[in-house]
This record gives C-alpha cells, sequence and structure tokens, in this order.
C-alpha cells in the first residue's frame, strides 16, 4: 500500500501552530502516512510535535486571502481531545494538508495501521505479547479446579467468533454441550466463568442474551449450565443491564430473557445501563460543554447536568456495587449480560472485580484484567473507538464505554486514593491509547481478528511496554497500600465528580493538579529513601559489601 | 437550667438520615450547653454531643405509633433526627431545646460559660495572639503615605469601625468627619490593604448619601487624597459590589453611589453581588438538595444549579479577581463598598487579599485577615450567624462563602495554602458555636462592652496551639503555585461542591482514605528519619574516630506503612444502597460479612475522624465519631441497614 498517493503536499514552510499550554510556535510542517509532524526552527528551541493521524476525530478548515497571498487555517481536533491550530501558507497547500489528514486519519484496513509499522528500537517483536492468557489463568487459579473446566471448544472461533479460543465453565458441561448453548445466545456468547471470588467460591458469570424470540424457545443445555454454576447453592441472580421493558422487547428482535419457569434458582435484576448511541452522545455533549468558553455558571451546571454522563458513572458504579454486594455480601453467584454482552456486561463485571479483589488493584493485576476482561472478552475496540466527541462522522457502532470504565475507575481512585495500585496517569494513557495508538493491543473488535490479522507478531503490545521500568515508575500510585478489603464506591452524587484530568486535561487548572501529583511523589521518594537508609537490612546488606 | 423541662429521656431512637431504618436506641440528656444523646450498647460508649448555639432550627412533628419525632438542623450543617416515645416528653424537650438554642442576652452565649483550665494571664496571652497593628507594620504602614488615625477612638465618627485606622497621610480630621457623614452609619472609605510593592491599596467605605444628586465636598476630598496616595497612578477604581439595579433602588432612599463627574480621576465600576437575602435563600435551597434522602445526579445537579450557590461564589471570586489585578498588575488603588460596607465589601477586600499576598494564604495569616477584614471591620457576626434571638432576616451566610472562596482556591492550587480544608470548616464551626469570644456582637464596640477579653477565650490561639491538624502537607513556600498573585480560572467548571461542609456529617458520602492525612504522617515520619539518620552519622563519625567498626545496629523496624497508620477499618465500610429495595424483598439471610477488625486501628481511625475537635467541650466533632465507631463495631447491624436501604 503506498500512503504517499494521498499526499500531494509533503512539507510546508513556515506553518504557525498553536495548541493548548504552549506558546504558538512557527516552524515546518510534514505529513507522512501515520503522522503529522510539526518542528519548530526558532532559534534556541527544538521542539517537535509528532501526532499519530490515527488520533486525529475532526479537522475544520478555513481560508483567509490576504494581499501577501492567500493562507489557510486547519484547526485539528484530537480523540484525546486536545485542540491544535496550524496557519499555513498558501492555500492549495492547506487544502493538499487537509485532504491528506482526511483521508489517512481513518484509514479502513486494519493492516495499514501504524502499530504495523511502529518498531521501536527497545523492543522486539520476539518479546512475549500480553500479560496472561486464560490457560495461564486457569492453571494459576488452583481453586477452580474442582469444579471448572478449560474448554477449547472455540479453538477455531468457530463457536463464538468475538471469545477467546479457550473459556472456563462447569466442569459438568462438556463441548457439545456448550455448541448447543452457543446457538442460544446471541453472537455465541454463552455463559462463561469471569471471576472467582476466593473468599466464599462464588462466581460472576457473562454471556450475551438468550435468544428466546417472540415465541419463547428455550434450551435446556443453557438451564443445565447455569443449574451447574449455583451446584450446592439456593439460588443465583442474573443482572440484566437493560430495563425490564427493553428485555421484553428483545424478543421481537429474537432476543429476550430467561424466563423465571425455566431459571426458577435464578434471581433476575433489571438494571438499566445506557448503551450505544446515547453513550456516544453523552460524551459529545459533555465535550461539548467543557469546550464552551460561556462564563455562566447556570449555563454549565445545565449542560453539565443535561450531557447525563455523570449520570451513566452513578448507574454503573452502583450496578457494579449491587454486583459485587450479591457475590462478597450476599454469597451467592451472578450471571452478568445485556443484550450482546460486549458493553454494559464487561463494564460491571470489572469494576466489580476491582471493588472485590485486591489482586485486580495492582498496576499488573489491573492490566492483565483490562486484557482478560476487555480484550480478550471481544469488547469490539475498533468500532467502538473508531472516532470520539469531536467527530462530524455519521455515528456507526461508536460508544464510549471503555472510556466511561476508565472514568469510573478514577471515581474509585478519588475514593480510595491509598487502595489502587495505579495513578491516573495510566487511566489517561490508556484512554488515549484506546483511541489511537502505536501498539497492537487494541487492534481489532476480538481474538479471532487479531489472530487474523497476525497482531501477536506484527504489533508490538502495550501492557508490556507500561510495565517497563521507566513507564511503571510513572504510571504506578505512590501511595499505595495492599489491603484484602472490598472498597466499596460511595455513588452518592455528592461523591461523584467530574473527570477533570481527562475532560479538561488540557486547560492550566489541571497543570496545577499534576504539580501536586509530582509534589505527593516526591514526598514519598523522599519518606521511601530514609526509611531504607534506616532499614537494618539495607544497612547490613552495605556493610557486607564494605567488608569484601 | 431554668429552661430545661426535661433533662433526661429514656429510649429515644437517633434516626441516620440517609437510611432511616438504622437507628441506635438510646438515652437523651438536655444539659445548659448541649444535648447528649448516649447510645444503649452493652460495651459500646457511644455518645453525640450537639452544643445549643449550633442548633439552627427545630421541628416536631405529629406524634406517630413509634414517638414522635423531633428534627434539628444545625448551623455546622449536621441534622439529627431524634424519634421520642412519647409525646409530651417530645414537646418538652422541643420546647426546652427552642429556648436553649435562643439565648435573649448575650451573657447566656455559651463562650462566657466556656472555662478551659487556664489562667487570667494566659488568657491575656491568648487575646494577644493576634495584633493587628503587627499586620499594618507588616504591609509597611503607617509610612510617608498612610498614617494611623485617631478620630474614630471611643467609636465617636463611626459606631461600627474599629478604633484603629488608617487614612491618607492628607487626610484631616474635617475631612474624615465630612466624609463620614456623608456615608451609610459613617463608615468613611479607610485602609484595608497596602501594597509595598507599588503603593496601591484597597480602601474601603459604606455607600455614598448621594441620593439623585447630593455632592460632599469632604468626600471627594477624601477619595482625592487616597488617589494622591498612590503617587504613581493617575486614577483609582471605585467598586460597587452591588448589581446596579440594587443601586440605583438605594438612590430612591437618599443613598446610591459616586457619581462619576464629581469626583477627579475615578473609575467607576459595578460588581453584580446579590444581597444577603439572596445568598440566605440560596444556601437554603442548596441544603435541601443537600438532605435529598437518595437523589438522582440529575436531581443533584439541578438543585445545584437553582440554588445558585456557585453562582454567587464565582461573583464574589470574580470580584476579588478584579480587585486583586487592579492592585498587583495595574498598581491601582480601589476603594471597594457595597450598601453598608460590612458583608460583600468584607467578602470582596478579603478574598482579594488572600489572592494578593501570600502571607493571608499562611495559617497565621488567614487568622488575621479575618480579624481584619471580618471581626474589626464590623462585619455583623451576631446578627448574621443567629448568635441572639433576632430578625431572621438579618441572617445570612456571607462568611461562609468567604471560607468558600478559600476552599475553590485551594483546591486550584493545592501546593499554595499552608492550612488544609479542615482549618476551614474548624473556624466555621466555631464561628457559629459560640465557644470562643472573637465572633459575638457586631462590631468592635460592642465587644468592648462585653468585656469579652476579660470574660472568655479566643478561638486563634487555640487553633494556633492545635496547628498539626490544620496543616496542609503539600504546602511549599518556596513553590511557584505559592508566589506572588494568584491568578485562578474562573471558568464554571472550576467550580466544585464543598461536600466537605456542606454534607460534612454524612460520612457514607467522603472519600474512605485521606491522601492528606498519609502525606502528614509520611512527613512526620521523614523528620523523624532525618534527625535519626543525623545522629547515626554522628554516631559513625565518633565512631570512625574511635575506629571501632563492630558496634550492632541498633534494629529500626521498617514497615512500608508509616508508623501507627493504618486505614483498614476505614475501609471496611458498607455497600450503600446499590441495591435499590431489591433486598429487602429477598428472602435469603445475609451472611456473617468479611471483616476486618482490631482495636489498634479503631483508634486511628477515630482519631483521623476527630478533626482536632475540642475535647472539652465536644462539640460537633465528637458526634461525627460516633457513625464510624459504628459502623466499625456493629457490623451484623450495619450490613442489614445497608441491605433494607429505601
Amino acid at each position: 500500500m503506498e500512503f504517499s498517493e494521498h499526499i500531494k503536499t509533503a512539507n510546508v514552510e513556515d506553518v504557525v501552530l498553536r495548541q493548548p499550554l504552549h506558546p504558538p510556535g512557527r516552524g515546518t510542517l510534514c505529513i507522512t502516512g501515520h503522522h503529522l509532524l510539526f518542528s519548530d526552527r526558532e532559534e534556541g528551541s527544538c521542539r517537535q510535535v509528532l501526532l499519530l493521524l490515527r488520533n486525529i476525530d475532526a479537522i475544520e478548515k478555513s481560508g483567509v486571502c490576504r494581499l501577501s497571498g492567500s493562507s489557510g487555517t486547519i484547526t485539528i481536533k484530537c480523540k484525546d481531545l486536545r485542540v491544535l491550530q496550524l496557519d499555513i501558507p498558501g492555500m492549495e497547500e492547506c487544502l493538499n494538508i487537509a485532504r491528506s489528514i482526511e483521508t489517512l486519519s481513518c484509514l479502513d484496513s486494519m493492516s495499514e495501521l501504524y502499530p504495523f509499522f511502529y518498531r521501536p528500537s527497545s523492543a522486539s517483536l520476539r518479546d512475549q505479547w500480553g500479560l496472561s492468557s486464560l490457560e495461564r489463568h486457569y492453571s494459576q487459579m488452583k481453586e477452580l479446579h474442582d469444579r471448572w473446566r478449560l474448554s477449547t471448544v472455540n479453538r477455531d472461533f468457530s463457536v463464538c467468533p468475538s471469545y477467546p479460543q479457550a473459556v472456563i465453565v462447569p466442569k459438568s458441561t462438556d463441548d457439545d454441550m456448550l455448541e448447543k448453548v452457543a446457538k442460544f445466545r446471541q453472537g455465541g456468547r454463552f455463559p462463561v466463568l469471569c471471576y472467582y471470588h476466593k473468599k466464599n467460591g462464588m462466581v460472576i458469570m457473562r454471556s450475551s442474551q438468550p435468544l428466546t424470540g417472540a415465541n419463547r424457545k428455550h434450551c435446556r443445555e443453557d438451564e443445565q449450565l447455569l443449574q451447574a454454576v449455583i451446584d450446592g447453592s439456593d439460588k443465583g441472580y442474573i443482572i440484566d443491564t437493560r430495563s425490564s421493558q427493553q428485555a421484553l422487547q428483545a424478543r421481537m428482535t429474537g432476543g429476550g430473557l430467561e424466563s423465571k419457569s425455566c431459571y426458577s434458582s435464578w434471581k433476575r435484576l433489571q438494571r438499566q445501563m445506557e448503551r450505544g448511541k446515547a453513550l456516544q452522545e453523552s460524551l459529545i455533549k459533555l465535550v461539548e460543554a467543557c469546550g464552551e468558553e460561556s462564563n455562566n455558571m447556570d449555563r454549565w451546571l445545565s449542560k453539565l447536568e443535561n450531557s447525563k454522563w455523570l449520570s451513566h458513572v452513578q448507574t454503573a458504579l452502583s450496578t457494579a456495587g449491587l454486583l459485587a454486594e450479591c457475590v462478597e455480601r450476599d454469597g451467592h453467584s451472578v450471571l452478568v449480560h445485556g443484550s450482546e454482552g460486549t458493553d454494559s456486561t464487561l463494564l460491571i463485571s470489572t469494576l466489580a472485580q476491582l471493588i472485590m479483589d485486591p489482586s485486580c488493584r495492582t498496576l499488573e493485576g489491573f492490566l492483565t484484567l483490562l486484557e482478560r476482561e476487555w480484550v480478550q472478552a471481544g469488547h469490539p475496540f475498533q468500532q467502538r473507538c473508531a472516532h470520539s466527541a469531536h467527530s462530524h462522522a455519521r455515528l456507526q457502532q461508536e460508544s464510549p464505554v471503555f472510556l466511561l470504565l476508565l472514568d469510573c475507575v478514577w471515581q474509585l481512585w478519588r475514593q480510595f486514593p491509598l487502595a489502587l495500585g495505579f495513578s491516573e496517569a495510566l487511566l489517561l494513557r490508556l484512554a488515549t491509547e484506546a483511541y489511537a495508538s502505536d501498539y497492537g493491543t487494541f487492534l481489532g473488535n476480538n481474538q479471532q481478528e487479531r489472530c487474523a490479522l497476525g497482531v501477536k507478531e506484527n504489533t508490538h503490545c502495550l501492557f508490556q511496554a507500561l510495565l517497563r521500568p521507566r513507564e511503571r515508575d510513572c504510571y504506578s500510585n505512590p501511595l499505595y497500600e495492599h489491603t484484602e478489603l472490598a472498597i466499596w464506591p460511595s455513588v452518592y452524587p455528592q461523591s461523584l465528580q467530574l473527570w477533570r484530568g481527562f475532560f479538561l486535561r488540557w486547560t492550566p487548572q489541571t497543570h496545577h493538579l499534576e504539580e501536586a501529583q509530582e509534589e505527593i511523589r516526591n514526598m514519598v521518594i523522599e519518606w521511601g529513601k530514609l526509611a531504607l537508609s534506616s532499614c537494618p537490612a539495607s544497612t547490613r546488606r552495605s556493610e557486607d559489601v564494605q567488608n569484601m | 437550667m431554668e429552661h430545661i423541662r426535661l433533662p433526661k429521656v429514656d429510649n429515644v431512637r437517633l434516626l441516620d438520615r440517609i437510611s432511616p431504618r438504622r437507628s441506635r436506641v438510646g438515652t437523651l440528656y438536655l444539659t445548659a450547653t448541649h444535648t447528649i444523646f448516649v447510645e444503649n450498647e452493652a460495651g459500646v460508649r457511644n455518645e453525640t454531643w450537639v452544643l445549643h448555639s449550633l442548633v439552627c432550627s427545630l421541628e416536631k412533628q405529629a406524634a406517630t405509633a413509634s414517638g414522635c419525632s423531633l428534627l434539628i438542623h444545625c448551623k455546622n450543617f449536621q441534622v439529627l433526627n431524634f424519634v421520642i416515645p412519647r409525646e409530651r416528653e417530645c414537646h418538652d424537650v422541643h420546647l426546652s431545646l427552642q429556648r436553649l438554642s435562643q439565648p435573649e442576652r448575650p451573657d447566656e452565649l455559651y463562650c462566657f460559660s466556656y472555662k478551659p483550665n487556664i489562667d487570667a494571664e494566659e488568657r491575656r496571652q491568648e487575646w494577644d495572639f493576634l495584633d493587628l497593628r503587627a499586620d499594618y507594620r507588616r504591609m509597611g504602614l503607617p509610612n510617608s503615605l498612610w498614617k494611623l488615625s485617631s478620630v474614630n477612638q471611643h467609636y465617636k465618627v463611626s459606631d461600627t469601625y474599629p478604633a484603629d485606622l488608617f487614612v491618607p497621610e492628607s487626610a484631616t480630621p474635617p475631612v474624615i468627619v465630612g466624609s463620614s457623614k456623608f456615608r451609610s452609619r459613617g463608615r468613611f472609605p479607610t485602609l484595608s490593604y497596602y501594597s509595598k510593592e507599588n503603593h496601591a491599596t484597597i480602601c474601603r467605605s459604606s455607600q455614598p448619601l448621594s441620593g439623585f444628586s447630593a455632592r460632599c465636598l469632604e468626600d471627594e476630598q477624601m477619595l482625592e487624597a487616597i488617589l494622591r496616595s498612590n503617587p504613581r497612578s493617575d486614577f483609582m477604581y471605585v467598586v460597587d459590589t452591588r448589581p446596579k439595579l440594587n443601586a440605583i433602588a438605594n438612590r430612591a432612599a437618599g443613598k446610591g453611589y459616586e457619581n462619576e463627574d464629581n469626583y477627579s480621576n475615578i473609575k467607576f465600576q459595578f460588581i453584580g453581588i446579590e444581597n444577603i437575602h439572596v445568598m440566605r435563600n440560596s444556601q437554603q435551597k442548596m441544603m435541601e438538595v443537600c438532605e435529598l434522602r437518595s437523589p438522582s445526579m440529575s436531581d443533584f445537579l439541578e438543585g445545584l444549579e437553582t440554588s445558585g450557590w456557585l453562582k454567587h461564589i464565582k461573583a464574589v471570586l470574580d470580584a476579588g479577581i478584579f480587585i486583586a489585578k487592579a492592585v498587583a498588575e495595574e498598581g491601582v488603588s480601589v476603594l471597594v463598598h457595597c450598601s453598608d460596607g460590612w458583608d460583600r465589601t468584607a467578602q470582596v477586600c478579603s478574598v482579594a487579599c488572600v489572592l494578593l499576598d501570600p502571607h493571608y494564604r499562611t495559617l497565621r495569616g488567614l487568622m488575621v485577615l479575618i480579624e481584619k477584614d471580618w471581626i474589626s471591620f464590623g462585619h455583623k457576626f451576631s446578627h448574621r450567624c443567629n448568635h441572639l434571638q433576632g430578625d431572621p432576616k438579618e441572617v445570612s451566610p456571607v462568611i461562609d462563602q468567604f471560607l468558600e472562596c478559600v476552599w475553590q482556591l485551594m483546591e486550584q492550587f493545592p501546593c499554595a495554602f499552608e492550612f488544609n480544608a479542615r482549618f476551614l470548616i474548624t473556624i466555621h464551626s466555631h464561628i457559629y458555636s459560640c465557644q470562643y469570644g472573637n465572633f459575638i456582637g457586631n462590631n468592635q464596640r460592642e465587644r468592648t462592652e462585653l468585656g469579652l477579653r476579660g470574660k472568655t477565650h479566643s478561638l486563634w490561639s487555640y487553633l494556633w496551639m492545635n496547628r498539626a491538624d490544620y496543616i496542609n502537607p503539600l504546602y511549599r513556600p518556596d513553590h511557584s503555585q505559592t508566589q506572588g498573585l494568584l491568578r485562578p480560572s474562573t471558568a464554571p467548571y472550576c467550580f466544585k461542591f464543598w461536600r466537605a461542609l456542606y454534607n460534612r456529617f454524612d460520612r457514607g458520602m467522603h472519600p474512605r482514605q485521606s491522601v492528606e492525612d498519609y502525606l502528614s504522617a509520611i512527613q512526620e515520619e521523614t523528620q523523624q528519619l532525618e534527625e535519626q539518620l543525623a545522629s547515626h552519622k554522628q554516631k559513625i563519625a565518633q565512631l570512625e574516630q574511635k575506629q571501632e567498626w563492630s558496634v550492632p545496629q541498633k534494629a529500626v523496624p521498617f514497615d512500608k506503612s508509616p508508623t501507627g497508620w493504618t486505614f483498614c477499618n476505614d475501609l471496611a465500610n458498607t455497600p450503600q444502597d446499590y441495591t435499590g429495595g431489591f433486598f429487602t424483598s429477598s428472602p435469603c439471610q445475609p451472611r456473617a460479612p468479611i471483616t476486618f477488625q482490631n482495636e489498634e486501628s479503631n483508634k486511628t481511625s477515630e482519631s483521623i475522624l476527630s478533626n482536632g475537635s475540642d475535647q472539652e467541650s465536644g462539640i460537633a466533632d465528637v458526634s461525627c465519631r460516633s457513625p464510624l465507631s459504628e459502623d466499625s463495631t456493629r457490623d451484623p447491624d450495619s450490613d442489614e441497614a445497608a441491605y433494607s436501604a429505601s
């Protein structure tokens, strides 16, 4: 594939770049197949701005004709919510650049994306890809082996295209049964284990909706599988992330819900969560409100309210709280699903695990959780993160579910600043990487697509990169202290806040807060150094060295 | 004591505001100063103390089968809901409290009966702790431009002004007296802040009695003198902090604002801050929203918007910024007034001072600032805080708004303030508690007449003695954020709802772990370690001299967490209302929850939450401790409560 055919003008001199938090700079603009490169040629400063074209959500162009010649201005709105402006001399150059950006920022073919070209000197393609696999997860969880097994019924992705090759299911269900159950669940997403609560042996399962349809079909194998899940317990809960009405309506289009008569030991709880287009529109409204220059308090509060974003945060956290409460406090197993089981289902199962399971709260633990519950479990990143809040393109499958997750995790981090092993910077980095990345981690919609593209062989892994020593320093929480306890978030409106770090990231106010974070890090480092130097073990070690 | 109709009631229930099914049974005592609720629970001594002077309103509801409910709203935003078994008893408690919480005479105020163990000499020192003249000296006054005037000794010129006032060197007593006759309540233009760097000043006054056309030569001379005292500037701002319409309406009553034509070289400016009545209603509306039992996000945000509270906070801060910039950046003096010059004027001058001068962002500095711009200049604390039975229309949260402005700034500049939010909240609490003499009375004259210095104690020295509780661990005097003029953003999204004040007693809403407390512990330990290290180094040096290397190391235990620091118990909170009532109908019995308990951590978290409250008087903060100990000590019960929520 030749990118050059999309690049009519590759270089322009004397371009002025305006970006938030920096004074304007004059220099050379250069467009490549994947990047926009700006180098400041002013004396003394050698600032370079390298922007992944994929990060560009929308551009707006305007032209001015002056006596001295025409020039054009391109406003670039990024998926990480940054807004840049380029003043380009020469109308034609400006239009060429704009056209190149428009085409190259949304290439359709995945194999042309930058991760397949990114070759950092610090890493090799032979490095380990990913942090864990379900096989490994299963073999580490000895407690599971009694009643649960690893099934490879989906080894060629024929049973469920959006599942990984291996899944964990009750031991008593064989692969034939699974195939039948898969036919009864949308997209083949039959119930699989996603979390085992060691304290009481209860589990969280997830799936998609059952395909009962208008004539209320049922499936014996599905019922048996679920019965096997609660074996020995009096009942289980099904948390359906749709309202009762939505669930009933889904029958008209072939979907449906678990009826009381067929699943007598299961109690269904309907908890409506916003999804799809409505969520995307909510993000658009919020970002618009944040970008507005208005000085009017009423207008801001009403726009914030009207965007409903914080309501979605509240709903997600309280539904996750309910799920965790069912498992941890009420002591029952839970099946979670909505319709497709790839969005709100993953959102609340992930949050519930963070609430209950301390091993998910470390930096590695959290990344492993994301890998398992989002990447491997088949959240369609490619579709959901194709565009962000600025895009003028017609909405298709876009929906900021992953961003909502990160926001909810940030709320948890605010309420339990010592309980999570990672920093806000990690959440911000993930929010950027999900939309535009050098790495292959969020490419594609599921494991099948990633296999077909050879993502593992041809790209680098983000999660591995985030755990390298230098990154680890920046992304870990200096205040982290392990706790075994569940961290129950408060979901009162008074307790939830706008995630300023993300939504107002490019304002100077956020900079003051970053300084404070830096100060905190320094304090802890200072204290740590002193504590170490007065620790007997280390002093003795240094003595040994001296004696040698 | 004669007002207590019933000193003790048994079998009273104290309901949890958020989940009313969760209640505690105990005995209610009425004392001369406090309402005390003692929980009857074997083994646990759980007490809730409420100072009578903090009671804001009482509501007795109709009797039901379970008893008669008495709802107490406090000025520190605590809400208590008691259910008293018999109507008669409830009636008596209600009447007693109504009288006790509304003293009629100043000598009934709590500060006159509050007797910590301090002798007369110490009391004198307490009151001498802050010295306003010292603060003026710090500003560089008096100097060749400004002098200390004795014109208001014995409060003859303005009975609501302090005795010590700074006026321009050229202002003669006839000019001052003449000007004072042309200003409401005689509050003539006088100095509030002087900038050493560029001679620009903030002056304050009340509105001129200009009506539609009246003039006063002396007042014009007074402003001229102020302008001349800033040699580098050829004009000054006159800022009227009222909305223009209000100011115009005042003209009909013979008051009003300065006519630019009559005064030479002034630039006149309106800044629309609403009056005390609007502010009172706004806070009331906001508190209604805060007290909703299970509001949705939309209910909350809509309610917050409708209350207008944040809009008013922004207006005050905007005004402060305007003045601070005029002084620091333009080097232009500003005269600020509203109507009487003791509400909005106090807010705006003190906010501007916080922005201008890093000193006012320190512990001692903020105390001095409140002493100067609020107490000495006659903010009517007694009326505004309803210390004595009086006109409800005089009550207004003007000082609350100042404290909140400071808090909003702290949120934007986490390293710029020496004190923490707890400091502001403690000050807020004591402004209303009447425990200390500082905020009693409406002006200096009244305070002198009441003999407060000899009969009551000063909050400032109490705060200073306990300053360790109020230090912001992130404060760096040398940090770039801390230097010179603060330039906050007043974009609407920068204003937050102050949960820690307005929902202070709803423990479940607050973060379960505090970064600040953790950092304070680290800071303290770092200091200790540094000292230890220094002493080790010294020892090593000594040993090296003796050339003895085989001395056994003294073991220093090292733990990842700062010594004695446990948050575990705080974490063992209960899940809240995620269920929307579902578990109520559930036949299942919740199993015993997994909890983590140990006495040590119990103590730690208690001391964290007691917020440096005054242990002797046991006001306010003590009661905020009780819900915590309940959570941590009686989990099975709280478990049940959480499930049956709503």
